[in-house]
């Protein structure tokens, strides 16, 4: 299952639609390195609401898609987790640390805009 | 009835006396005798049970003509769980009047004292009716006594499962109305935790709080704990669990309210508390959120 990524002005948008198999976690961060470089993004806005189980390697993996994002010189914010998802993360000790989070996509978007307002 | 009856002759040797043990298919006949004694006498020994009763300040909560009607319903119950040997109508009367009663104050002593006193009020009579003939009075007593007790067990049991539902009806409802998440402003909730928190709490906490933050579009949080009384490392941990939740959520958390005796403890225990936001007390918190979230407060001048 392919993760579409959008292109919506200096920001880069992937919405995760289903539940991903770890190959598609390993696509989804190479492909987002990468345009984030073509496309010279500010920012990359990983959506998960549709994600109603979080496991540990789809977390970690998130981790490093904001790590490696951080290096290219973007920010990465990850929104739309579920009440429920982020208590068994939590549980699990798979906390995020050093990734922006937010409520839902708006949320997502707003803080990011404000961020780049107050910085430029 | 073939169940009493073996019951009857299981305790018929505690009872009774050596060398005198009843027939075991006299018991249901005994007790016939006994049930149309009660009835015979039933307006003269219901009231002197309930003179006994007042006599013994019992039911201090209930009126004497309360204390009356009530005192004829057990009667006839009494009777008719002596007669039919069965005990779900004695059963559930008995759990219908513990509902009634228990909202006034009436304690489990009074109705296990009650329940004897009824008991002592019947074998007297007994005793009085069958003076000249001990042996017939020892069989009868046979048959009374087991049949007795189990009634007394049964109202008492009754009262107490009823006392317990009761008590476990208000744990529910004080568990409920302890964890409100309050907005105060647009986007600003508070989450006021008083008395102690145990671990399930603390996960209806968490799971309330992550709700509300998302039907509410929170973006900040006020958590006082102002009414925690003691906090040891299982509860900051849930804290702590409820702090970064709410923030892969998207929300910032601040902690206010730590008294010192609780700050002492954590930096005692060692609990990890670098990741939290704390403000000494509730307005300072709710003045801090108000900064991250842009308002300003001015008088009106």
């Amino acid at each position: 299952m392919d993760v579409p990524i959008l292109k919506q002005g200096e920001f880069l948008i992937a919405t995760i639609q289903a539940a991903l198999s770890d190959a598609d976690l390993l696509q989804l961060r190479s492909g987002l390195i990468q345009q984030v470089v073509r496309f010279r993004s500010r920012a990359v806005i990983v959506d998960v609401t549709a994600m109603d189980v979080m496991d540990s390697f789809a977390s970690r993996t998130l981790r490093e898609i904001a790590h490696m994002i951080r290096l290219r010189g973007a920010e990465t914010v990850i929104v739309g987790i579920q009440p429920e998802v982020a208590f068994a993360m939590v549980q699990l000790g798979l906390t995020l640390e050093g990734v922006a989070t937010a409520l839902d996509l708006e949320e997502g978007l707003a803080y990011l805009n404000q961020k780049f307002r107050s910085t430029s | 009835m073939a169940k009493k009856e073996n019951r009857t002759g299981d305790t018929a040797s505690h009872v009774g006396f050596a060398g005198e043990h009843p027939r075991l298919e006299a018991t249901s006949e005994l007790l016939r005798e006994l049930v149309s004694h009660l009835r015979q006498n039933r307006t003269q020994l219901r009231e002197e049970w309930v003179r006994r009763i007042t006599e013994a300040r019992l039911l201090t909560a209930m009126s004497q003509e309360e204390i009356f009607a009530e005192a004829t319903s057990v009667y006839d119950s009494y009777v008719e769980a002596l007669e039919t040997g069965t005990f779900e109508a004695l059963q559930s009367y008995a759990r219908n009047l513990s509902e009634r009663i228990i909202p006034r104050g009436v304690e489990t002593h009074e109705v296990v004292g009650i329940v004897l006193l009824l008991r002592d009020v019947l074998a007297r009579s007994l005793f009085a009716k069958y003076q000249t003939d001990f042996e017939k009075l020892n069989r009868i007593l046979d048959a009374y006594e087991p049949a007795a007790n189990r009634i007394a067990n049964t109202v008492a049991v009754g009262f107490v499962q009823e006392r317990e539902r009761v008590i476990r009806q208000q744990q529910e409802a004080i568990r409920e109305l302890s964890t409100p998440v309050l907005q105060v402003r647009e986007r600003l909730l508070i989450l006021p935790i008083i008395g102690v928190i145990d671990p399930q709490r603390a996960r209806q906490l968490t799971e309330q709080l992550l709700r509300g933050i998302r039907t509410n579009r929170a973006k900040v949080v006020v958590i006082d704990i102002t009414g925690v009384a003691a906090m040891d490392a299982t509860v900051a941990n849930h804290l702590v669990q409820t702090v970064e939740a709410s923030r892969l959520l998207g929300a910032t958390v601040i902690v206010t309210g730590l008294s010192p005796e609780i700050a002492q403890t954590l930096v005692t225990i060692g609990v990890e508390l670098g990741k939290m936001n704390t403000v000494g007390d509730l307005q300072g918190g709710i003045e801090q959120a108000e900064r991250l979230l842009g308002y300003k407060v001015v008088p009106i001048s």
